[in-house]
């Protein structure tokens, strides 16, 4: 078991096409990190350099301490669960399993024994006779992971393990590789563009576009101070409301609506407010509110999102499922659940307030 | 040909999942099916019919009076020590050729496959020999290993090797296998080629963090993964090398010296059309076509159990 440390790391094609873009992460030992972003926003790639399957243009990438670029992928003492498994599909379960051991002289009765522990903690001691072809995607989903486990590396690599799986699946598998990780302790990277398997799985989430990190954070912290109108869209769903506001002094105007902060506003002039769907609430009479005009409802059961206007800007609005919804709504929000984005560059202007107890990672007992 | 492209449709359907259709007209199918029945019946099951009849029969050169011999010439043939050697020469011409062309084919796959840009025009080179017309690449075999003007002998005889295939009978044997296995390269490669680029590159790249070197890789991944293709190329090979090398022979050592390159499928011309001996020429075919059907049978019940993964 080993850290991983990402120094200045660059993925540069030829023409000059920077797919990783001096990218710098330091990963403590059993850290579960999930990296997360759009297609082509050089996740993969980067999972991939680290592997060994890639070159690394430019920077570092050491794990455990011993720096890896030169180094062969069998080397670098990590194991990869790749998007379509990647099981041999002329060997048994068994065999899949022990081939990375025989190639390493593992001794026969070793590789048994670590086979059968493996089987026994994935639940495929049944199936270890059978070929990949006979499995569901679920199990072969776990061989897959197995074939990862049986070798105890420094490390695993996760490439989008469960974009092929259909979505209850994908729950209850993302719930298993979360468990197993605990369990074992093995540092992880795992990439995705699902932002809610980012939420879920992450300790700390990696969040990139055009081959940059956009935030580093735990996934309450990326969650509720996003570090730029990008992550406020990408993260979360219903997706963060970006609209243009103005600020002066301690006041912000939306179109027509104008809102006491209560404090010195961060920054004047025109910014961009972030607001999170469910942050508005009803306006109780005589509150300052922001009126919106109703255009459709979606109701999710549990919750509806209403969709409407503020001035000419779009906004949704998730409500508890008892309130009436008229042609209009006067919606008011806690000043301090705001967010705001420089209208250049989107960048983050001001702290964040996240919840006292989403700090600290939540560490659960198996 | 017919008859090996007929082979060349079922593989792939047997590799894919095969899409039932149905039709509205009964007629229709059979329509459909009909050029291409007609060709197989008249220049396939017609002519093989023929060589059935005549097999049983006794002909005079000029077709002129024709006798029922029954089995006769077949057991002539079990006697004669000539037809013996000739199937022996046959095998040996046949593993000897599937071997080194499909062996060769695999090699040049495995290197082109390992090239990124310039892999077509490799791709391209290596598949002009199959565009060569077999008696052309016979008298080009020929002209190189042409004991007075040849390229290769001269070489040869530098290392103490004397070569002159009109005279030493393993030499003849050695150049038509050169220039039989050299025509069906090209279609090996073409083959092993396509089988090797659709191993998915993900299991390539999950045998590399498994710790397997590329020749490991080669020997435990893809080599297992091609079987399907080896089959496949094996059963086609053996095929050519009984009845299309026909042309090769003829055009290098014209069976010779001393019948030390007289195959089946060329005694069959030799007795036939040379000697004349229509009955027997008749049952040597109707033999040859048993071989191969004996061979395909046993390749497809017993090989192919072990080719599924």
């Amino acid at each position: 078991m080993a850290g991983i440390k990402i120094a200045g790391v660059s993925k540069i094609y030829a023409g000059g096409v920077k797919a990783v873009n001096s990218v710098s992460i330091d990963i403590a030992d059993g850290e579960f990190i999930v990296l997360v972003g759009p297609s082509g926003c050089g996740k993969s790639t980067l999972l991939r350099m680290i592997a060994g399957l890639e070159g690394i243009s430019d920077g570092e990438v050491s794990i455990g301490g011993r720096v890896v670029n030169r180094m062969e992928p069998a080397e670098r003492d990590i194991a990869m669960v790749f998007q379509n498994y990647a099981l041999y599909p002329h060997m048994t379960v068994y065999q899949n399993l022990a081939y990375g051991l025989r190639n390493r002289g593992t001794p026969k009765a070793e590789i048994d024994a670590r086979v059968a522990e493996a089987a026994r903690m994935l639940e495929i001691t049944q199936y270890l006779e059978r070929k990949p072809r006979a499995l569901s995607g679920g199990q072969r989903q776990r061989v897959a992971m197995g074939r990862a486990i049986v070798r105890k590396p420094a490390a695993f690599l996760f490439d989008e393990p469960l974009s092929n799986l259909d979505a209850k699946l994908r729950v209850s598998m993302r719930g298993e590789i979360k468990r197993l990780q605990r369990r074992l302790g093995t540092t992880s990277i795992y990439v995705t563009h699902d932002q809610l398997e980012a939420m879920t799985l992450a300790d700390r989430l990696v969040v990139l576009n055009g081959g940059r990190i956009e935030q580093i954070g735990s996934p309450l912290e990326v969650y509720h101070a996003p570090a730029s109108t990008f992550v406020a869209s990408f993260i979360g769903s219903p997706a963060m409301n970006l609209v243009s506001g103005e600020l002066h002094g301690n006041r912000l105007a939306i179109g027509p609506a104008v809102i006491e902060l209560g404090a010195q506003a961060p920054a004047s002039g025109p910014v961009t407010v972030g607001i999170r769907a469910e942050d508005l609430r009803l306006a109780r009479d005589g509150e300052a509110a922001l009126p919106l005009n109703v255009d459709y409802v979606e109701e999710l059961g549990a919750q509806r999102l209403v969709h409407g206007q503020v001035g000419d800007q779009m906004l949704t609005v998730a409500l508890s499922p008892a309130i009436a919804i008229g042609e209009q709504l006067s919606l008011a929000i806690d000043p301090a659940r705001l967010h705001f984005f420089a209208v250049d560059g989107g960048r983050r202007i001001g702290e964040g307030s996240v919840p006292a107890h989403a700090s600290a990672p939540v560490a659960q007992p198996v | 040909m017919p008859v090996l492209l007929s082979f060349v449709r079922q593989t792939p359907g047997r590799l894919m999942e095969t899409k039932k259709t149905t039709f509205d007209s009964r007629l229709l199918p059979y329509l459909l099916l009909a050029p291409q029945l007609f060709i197989t019946l008249v220049f396939f099951i017609w002519p093989a019919a023929q060589a059935v009849k005549s097999s049983f029969e006794r002909e005079d050169p000029f077709g002129l009076s024709t006798a029922f011999v029954g089995l006769l010439h077949y057991q002539r043939l079990f006697e004669d020590p000539n037809y013996i050697d000739a199937l022996l020469r046959t095998a040996v011409f046949a593993v000897s050729v599937t071997a080194l062309s499909m062996v060769l084919g695999l090699a040049f796959a495995a290197a082109v496959d390992r090239l990124v840009r310039t892999g077509r025009v490799y791709t391209t080179l290596l598949v002009w020999p199959y565009a060569v017309a077999p008696v052309v690449a016979g008298v080009l075999w020929w002209f190189l290993f042409n004991s007075t003007t040849g390229l290769m002998p001269f070489f040869l005889e530098k290392v103490g090797i004397h070569w002159d295939h009109d005279l030493n009978g393993t030499q003849a044997m050695i150049l038509i296998i050169i220039a039989a296995a050299w025509k069906q390269v090209s279609y090996n490669f073409l083959f092993f080629l396509a089988g090797l680029q659709s191993v998915p590159q993900s299991l390539m790249e999950a045998a590399a963090i498994d710790g397997s070197g590329p020749v490991k890789r080669f020997f435990t991944i893809s080599l297992p993964l091609l079987s399907p293709t080896t089959f496949f190329l094996f059963i086609i090979n053996v095929n050519y090398t009984m009845f299309d090398t026909f042309p090769i022979v003829d055009a290098t050592t014209v069976g010779g010296p001393a019948q030390a390159t007289t195959t089946l499928v060329y005694k069959v011309y030799q007795d036939g059309y040379l000697g004349l001996n229509l009955g027997s020429s008749s049952a040597q075919s109707v033999l040859l076509m048993m071989i191969v059907m004996v061979l395909t049978f046993v390749q497809f019940r017993y090989v192919e159990r072990r080719v599924q993964y």
